[in-house]
């Protein structure tokens, strides 16, 4: 499987999720993404960027499958997890969102203390064992570098938190499931810049576990996280390549001109 | 990644939409159960007899119109009392009246609409029929202005609260924008809020009536139960019998089956198709709202 | 008088005319609280509310037909509560808007609006005649709950539907299944909503008296109902019947009377409106 066409760099690199020829389309609107064929290495930091609109969320909750929440979505094409299908509608969804866990642009702390936030996800898996739960919870809050801030006051409501811990709560939420990926989604669009810098440095040391997938907030931010990054621009896929080449020297002159900032 | 079935998840999702559409087999079963016992009146009573102008049952002159003329006397009445009231209320509710007052008077109104209609009738016994007598100088004070005074109250806590959430909704930017120009609050208010609101505070203006129309132990009780048609305003101050006293008055005694039985469900098909009418009519306005509403969010 | 200041004094009249229309709403509803509890507390004392009636309804006290309230109350409840919070669940969380859910709208705003009375007739056909269940708690009770359930499930539903969207996308986004989501985050959320919704439409059932009139009230009975299958006293229609059927009523037990329903009526009210001022400060959203 050919990652990033043309790329020389690739062939060492295991692929994690393939899309081929995607297309979403909600109701009777134009496609939110057409002809998208990329496919994300594991243990790696893949980057969608581009203006709003261009189809990147839709993506992301097309890999999980939230898409299906929505009224009136339609989805065709390939989307396949280590080689398997889980567009089709024989997926189990449920085992799925465990094994590609999202994070939203806004942080969403459910309405309960911390400890229960970090437990809610394997709780819902049919944990029960308070012992595996704690342990979890902590390996889990250490990853997203939140436990030194919070070990204290574990039994306290999450939405006391600040907004840079709450964004990192929601990360550890997702990471206490032991996913395999992780996708962000525009993470960092709420937070100040000290939050926004540990959240990328827990970025850069779970790429090492996990594969990552990030809507970034800033083309700054895409390019200093980005191992692989697509330019997306209504719907479609513009430029698929390493970061390195999609930053320093692209080849479409929209991606150029989108990072030099003619315009988004 | 087979597909683990999730029977529970199932038999959940199968139990509440069988809940879901229990509002509509309860509207079906009454309409059903309504024609089943009110139309055979149609078979057993001459027309001639349906629609005279006699309501005496013992010697069967069953005439519809004297309790549809009763019914709508009282309710008239309870309007001209009702809406402007609470049509005013509502405004200042909702635009006039600063926060802490606000928060008193919204549970007040609930207080009314929660309280029992036999406690206003009871209240409409030993209170306002002697002081209605004695005022107007009339020989009783069971009569149709007592029925709409007792009306009004019931019919009032639904124009209030219905139309102060239309008014509420109106967005601040018509009144921010109206007060920039230099309008003033007042103006605002009669100028862009309520006309802006129109559509809510006239729904709340019919669900309010309708209520009323179908108010039946309040009236029963102060109305004076005279099935007699008089018109002009002498009409109001004079005892009437409604629909809805009628039906609660006489099917305790009636026999399961008889003619009057069968008339009194009559009575009670046509309630029951006034108050579809109304609350059709009104359903249709608030759920296109409800839809503009949702439109504006998204 | 320059225009601005006309333009004040108009403001002003209109205003203090939009405060008299709401005097006048508010305080008779004041009075008639006041009077009653007035009157009517002379007559409460223990007797009164723990021994059945005597003499013809004119002596005694009203424990049977309180008793009968809270039974009724209690099987309206029964009936009402899980059939409407499924009814609402199904509306906000599983119902996409198609035909048919408007249809479900408009009978739920049809049920709330079709007169008591005809309930009344409605449950005499179906559940006394059709159903042969009598004259009877189980009948009335049914009757109530059809009344009661248009408040419920709308009540209920805007609850449900005020939890946050995003709790929702977050549960299902970590592998919650929906049923799993509602009954984790979304029900308890909602709960304070859904209870205050829940107690007034019981409040409603407690104080009605058109719908039982021919479906399960009885004018007298000398003790207590032993079976749902009996027949009940009920405080409304007591009120009704000692104020308009009995010759010669003293007027102390009459107030007495509807000063206990007010009561019991109120302060289902009261704890609704607590319950829903008290978790609207405590909520974390």
């Amino acid at each position: 499987m050919v990652i990033a066409p043309g790329s020389a760099s690739a062939p060492a690199l295991e692929p994690k999720i393939e899309i081929e020829n995607l297309r979403v389309c909600y109701g009777a609107e134009p496609p939110a993404l057409d002809g998208i064929t990329l496919t994300v290495p594991a243990r790696q930091i893949t980057v969608f960027f581009g203006p709003a609109g261009g189809g990147k969320s839709t993506l992301l909750r097309t890999i999980n499958r939230l898409n299906d929440l929505v009224d009136g979505a339609r989805t065709e094409g390939r989307v396949r997890l280590d080689g398997e299908d889980i567009l089709g509608p024989e997926v189990d969804i449920t085992r799925l969102r465990r094994r590609i866990g999202i994070v939203f642009a806004l942080p969403v702390p459910l309405p309960m203390s911390i400890r229960r936030n970090l437990w809610y996800g394997l709780e819902l898996a049919g944990e029960r064992s308070r012992r595996v739960l704690d342990e979890a919870m902590e390996k889990a809050l250490s990853a997203a570098a939140l436990w030194d801030e919070v070990k204290d006051r574990l039994d306290e409501p999450a939405i006391a938190l600040s907004g840079g811990q709450q964004q990192r709560l929601c990360l550890a939420r997702v990471l206490a499931l032991e996913p395999e990926v992780i996708m962000l989604d525009e993470p960092s669009s709420g937070l100040d810049p000290i939050s926004t810098a540990k959240v990328e440095a827990s970025l850069q040391e779970l790429k090492q576990q996990y594969t990552v997938i990030i809507v970034p907030s800033s083309v700054q931010q895409a390019s200093r996280l980005a191992d692989w990054a697509g330019f997306f621009l209504q719907g479609e896929l513009v430029e698929w390549a390493s970061g390195r080449e999609l930053f320093l020297a692209p080849k479409d002159r929209r991606t150029e001109d989108y990072l030099t900032g003619r315009f988004g | 990644m087979a597909r683990t079935r999730h029977p529970l998840e199932a038999a959940i999702e199968s139990i509440v939409r069988l809940s879901g559409w229990s509002a509509i087999v309860f509207v079906a079963l009454i309409s059903l159960f309504l024609l089943k016992e009110g139309l055979p009146a149609f078979g057993e009573v001459p027309l001639a007899s349906l629609f005279g102008t006699r309501w005496y049952p013992i010697e069967g002159f069953y005439a519809l119109g004297p309790l549809i003329w009763g019914s709508l006397v009282v309710t008239v009445g309870a309007a001209l009392f009702a809406v402007p009231l609470g049509v005013g209320a509502a405004m200042f509710i909702a635009e006039v009246a600063p926060r802490w007052l606000r928060e008193v008077l919204k549970p007040l109104v609930e207080i009314l609409a929660g309280l029992p209609s036999v406690v206003l009738g009871f209240l409409g016994i030993v209170v306002l029929v002697p002081a209605i007598r004695e005022t107007l100088g009339l020989a009783t004070g069971l009569t149709a202005l007592t029925g709409s005074l007792l009306l009004a109250g019931m019919a009032l806590p639904t124009i209030v609260s219905v139309a102060e959430d239309a008014l509420d909704a109106v967005p601040s930017a018509y009144k921010i924008g109206s007060l920039a120009l230099g309008a003033s609050r007042w103006q605002t208010l009669w100028r862009v809020t309520l006309p802006a609101a129109r559509t809510g505070v006239l729904t709340a203006i019919m669900l309010g009536v309708g209520r009323a129309i179908g108010e039946t132990m309040a009236v029963m009780m102060v109305t004076g139960n005279a099935p007699v048609v008089l018109f002009g305003p002498h009409a109001l101050v004079s005892p009437v019998r409604t629909m809805t006293a009628t039906v609660a008055a006489e099917m305790g005694e009636v026999a399961r089956g008889s003619v009057h039985y069968h008339v009194l469900f009559t009575v009670g098909l046509v309630l029951f198709v006034i108050s579809f009418v109304v609350n059709v009519l009104a359903s249709i306005v608030l759920l296109k709202r409800r839809a503009a509403a949702g439109r504006m969010l998204s | 008088m320059t225009a601005g200041e006309r333009r004040l004094l108009i403001q002003r009249v209109a205003f203090s005319t939009l405060g008299l229309a709401t005097a006048l709403t508010v305080l008779p509803i004041i009075l008639i609280v006041g009077v009653i509890a007035w009157k009517g507390m002379p007559a409460l004392a223990p007797s009164f509310l723990f021994e059945a009636p005597r003499d013809g309804l004119r002596a005694g006290g009203i424990w049977p037909a309180l008793v009968g309230t809270v039974y009724l109350t209690v099987g309206t409840g029964l009936i009402a509560v899980p059939v409407g919070l499924a009814a609402a669940i199904y509306l906000s969380e599983y119902a996409r808007e198609t035909f048919f859910t408007r249809a479900i709208r408009i009978a739920i705003i049809n049920l709330a609006g079709i007169p008591s009375v005809v309930y009344g007739l409605f449950g005499l056909a179906l559940f006394v005649l059709f159903l042969k269940l009598g004259t009877s708690i189980v009948a009335a009770s049914l009757t109530l709950s059809i009344m009661t359930l248009p408040v419920i499930i709308s009540t209920a539903e805007e609850a449900l539907r005020a939890v946050p969207q995003s709790f929702r996308l977050v549960s299902q986004g970590m592998g919650g299944t929906k049923w799993q989501t509602i009954r984790r985050i979304v029900l308890p959320q909602a709960l304070p909503g859904i209870l205050t919704g829940v107690i007034l439409g019981l409040e409603r059932a407690a104080g009605e008296t058109a719908p039982i009139l021919f479906t399960g009230a009885a004018l007298f009975l000398p003790q207590l109902p032993r079976s749902i299958f009996d027949e009940t006293m009920a405080l409304p229609y007591h009120l009704f019947v000692i104020s308009t059927q009995v010759p010669g009523m003293p007027v102390k037990v009459q107030f007495g009377t509807a000063l206990v329903l007010l009561v019991f009526v109120l302060s289902m009210n009261v704890l609704a409106t607590f319950i829903r001022s008290y978790h609207r400060r405590r909520r974390q959203w």
